[in-house]
């Protein structure tokens, strides 16, 4: 995007809301920004409606300020709770229904590359357990199948949160929950596993309590993607909201699940993808 | 994979194409047509999804994208997906092309009012097919029924030329700013698809203007066009009156964009309605190939001197409401033969004429079955008496 197109009309300025202004003056856009700069620049996030606590909105933050080029980044998101952050995020992004995500994105990555043969653009899912391992695993397994230039996020919070605290597939075997009333009776699905098997460049589990690990994921799950092909980073975001325990306790608990080994640190790489990222740490990449 | 090749096509008005270009007369088949109309319509990107009986026109479309004259083409995993697809490469700013039918329709469902409320101009070509269960691959049109309440505009094609001209009119109707809906262009499944007639088409060396997403009345998300802060489409699902009438007014909208389709559908479609003898105190009223039965069942009733006319509906929705209103006032019987259980076009016309006791809903056949031009014949009979 040229950033032009956002700046202020002259006699304007003074009836533009301020966080606009800032987003204009002091955004991200067009400026290699990461984690390490967080504090320092206007995010693309702007107050948000999740809980108090919510994992899944920090990882949301750290996400967008990982982004390799946000200037040229469009998201595809799905309902749940990650939806109802999106009206707040300043990039372009879109809602079509619950479990479409995959598809929606497909189209619009191969719409965008027809239509800017000469650009970038980015195309990342962004959606929920439910969205992704449940009702619109059909769509995300072959949008993998396809080797579509897109990379899907899972906000994992192991549950159907927006709802009130139904079962997905993520969550852990045995814990009762919402239409698991006698608890869950099979295993967390395996989602990085089947991720590498369909066919997926890179695969990566992460939790937002590792926020520069995490920073560095995105950015090179998006860069794979440019060049090579689907991706997916499956981050861990406890929900004190549904799983009862107090909302300054979340970073807490990421950390303790990922410590006794209940929440799996996973990474794949083809071994294209692999090369690659090598050839990036060298310093010859992007 | 976006295409290797392109073939240059002149760019022309779509006036000079629809209604000046000489046009050649083809012996071809429904399915066919379509790969006519998608050649000349400036396509950027088709998907498609096999289901008896369109299969035939998503291989012929996967044909001339091999050529040069589509820029991608897919197949994608089922009809929720290619439904959804189509949407993103949409809001991508493309024009976009599929076609399914009966089932596919169904499986697809939850999409198509959302294409109209995300105000999406996709062209979707309908093969109507009967639905499970039991199932069945053979014609009508209860898809159509099901169909109504989605705020997508409506046309059914009779014939092959019908479905040729609407298809490639359909993308200019669906783009215009003050439209941007999508449109549905159905036609009788293996009626139409799989028959051969002669069609009268314009060279292929012209094609349609490109889709302009900068005249859209919605955003494309491309992150070039401002406001950047935007999604795609913003929930209105809080517990207030705000809410409430935000997603009201919406509705209202999609229906308001329809209604002002209508000249367009004048201009390039000649109207909602074609009538023939419509003063007669018997109607017929009927869409797609009941309409070519009726003109049989007029012949037949003619040689015993019963004077019939004939309404043809092209387009369902938006419904001519003012045509038949008007044109019912004179009539004394009007007779709506179906290829369809439910009757949803007598339905259709009931809810909107003043005496609506003179609408006969017959003859109706489905499941498969044909409609011999005497089973109106009969009808028209009983209502000669």
């Amino acid at each position: 995007m040229n950033k032009g197109i956002i700046e202020i009309s002259p006699g304007f300025e003074d009836v533009m809301p301020r966080e606009y202004i800032d987003l204009v003056n002091d955004g991200p856009y067009g400026r290699k920004l990461g984690i390490d700069d967080l504090g320092t620049f206007k995010e693309a996030i702007e107050e948000h409606p999740l809980c108090a606590g919510c994992a899944l909105a920090l990882a949301l933050r750290l996400v967008l300020a990982s982004l390799p080029a946000i200037e040229d980044t469009i998201i595809v998101g799905s309902t749940g709770c990650s939806s109802l952050a999106f009206s707040q995020v300043a990039i372009h992004n879109i809602h079509s229904l619950f479990g479409n995500q995959n598809a929606v994105a497909t189209g619009l990555k191969r719409a965008l590359q027809i239509r800017f043969p000469n650009k970038t653009k980015d195309v990342v899912v962004m959606a929920g357990d439910g969205a992704i391992g449940d009702i619109g695993l059909e769509t995300v397994m072959h949008s993998w199948f396809r080797g579509e230039n897109i990379t899907t996020i899972m906000f994992d919070n192991e549950i159907y949160a927006n709802t009130g605290g139904q079962e997905s597939c993520m969550s852990p075997k045995r814990a009762v929950l919402y239409m698991a009333p006698t608890g869950k009776k099979f295993p967390k699905a395996a989602m990085p596993e089947v991720a590498h098997a369909a066919g997926c460049a890179y695969a990566a589990t992460i939790t937002p309590a590792s926020p520069k690990r995490l920073g560095k994921i995105v950015n090179q799950a998006i860069l794979i993607a440019r060049e090579i092909g689907s991706t997916y980073i499956q981050i861990y975001c406890p929900c004190p909201t549904n799983f009862k325990f107090k909302p300054s306790e979340s970073l807490k608990m990421a950390k303790d699940r990922v410590k006794d080994e209940t929440y799996l640190i996973k990474e794949y790489f083809s071994p294209e993808a692999r090369e690659f990222v090598e050839g990036l740490e060298k310093g010859g990449g992007n | 994979m976006m295409a290797k090749k392109t073939v240059e096509q002149k760019i022309v008005d779509p006036e000079y194409l629809f209604f000046e270009a000489k046009r050649e007369k083809q012996f071809i088949t429904g399915s066919e047509a379509v790969r006519e109309a998608v050649k000349r319509a400036n396509v950027d990107m088709a998907i498609a999804y096999p289901i008896t009986p369109q299969s035939e026109s998503m291989h012929l479309v996967g044909d001339i994208y091999a050529e040069g004259y589509i820029k991608d083409y897919f197949r994608g995993e089922s009809e929720f997906a290619v439904m959804s697809s189509v949407a993103g490469a949409a809001m991508g700013g493309v024009r976009v092309f599929t076609a399914t039918a009966g089932p596919g329709t169904l499986r697809a469902f939850e999409m198509f009012p959302t294409w109209a409320g995300a105000r999406l101009p996709i062209v979707c070509d309908f093969f109507c097919r009967g639905v499970n269960s039991p199932l069945t691959i053979q014609p009508d049109t209860i898809e159509i029924g099901f169909m109504l309440d989605t705020k997508m505009m409506i046309f059914h094609a009779e014939t092959a030329q019908d479905l040729f001209d609407m298809t490639l009119q359909s993308f200019i109707i669906a783009e215009q700013p003050d439209v941007h809906l999508p449109i549905g262009v159905f036609a009788d499944g293996f009626f139409v698809t799989h028959t051969r007639e002669i069609v009268e088409i314009p060279p292929d060396d012209i094609k349609l203007p490109p889709y302009d997403p900068y005249k859209s009345p919605v955003p494309a998300m491309d992150m070039e066009t401002p406001p950047i802060r935007q999604m795609r489409d913003p929930f209105v699902m809080k517990s207030n009156f705000i809410s409430y009438a935000s997603h009201a007014s919406w509705q209202q909208e999609i229906l308001a964009a329809a209604e002002r389709a209508r000249k367009h559908i004048h201009k390039y479609l000649g109207g909602l309605i074609e009538t023939e003898n419509e003063g007669a105190d018997i109607l017929i009223m009927a869409s797609g190939t009941a309409v070519s039965q009726a003109h049989e069942a007029i012949w037949q009733a003619n040689q015993e001197g019963i004077e019939v006319g004939l309404i043809k509906f092209k387009v369902i929705r938006p419904f001519p409401t003012e045509e038949i209103k008007m044109i019912a006032k004179g009539a004394r019987a009007i007779i709506v033969p179906e290829f369809n259980i439910s009757g949803w076009l007598a339905k259709e016309i009931r809810s909107v004429i003043e005496d609506n006791s003179k609408v006969v809903g017959a003859p109706r056949v489905y499941g498969g079955m044909a409609m011999p031009p005497e089973l109106i014949v009969e009808e028209i009979r009983r209502v000669a008496r």
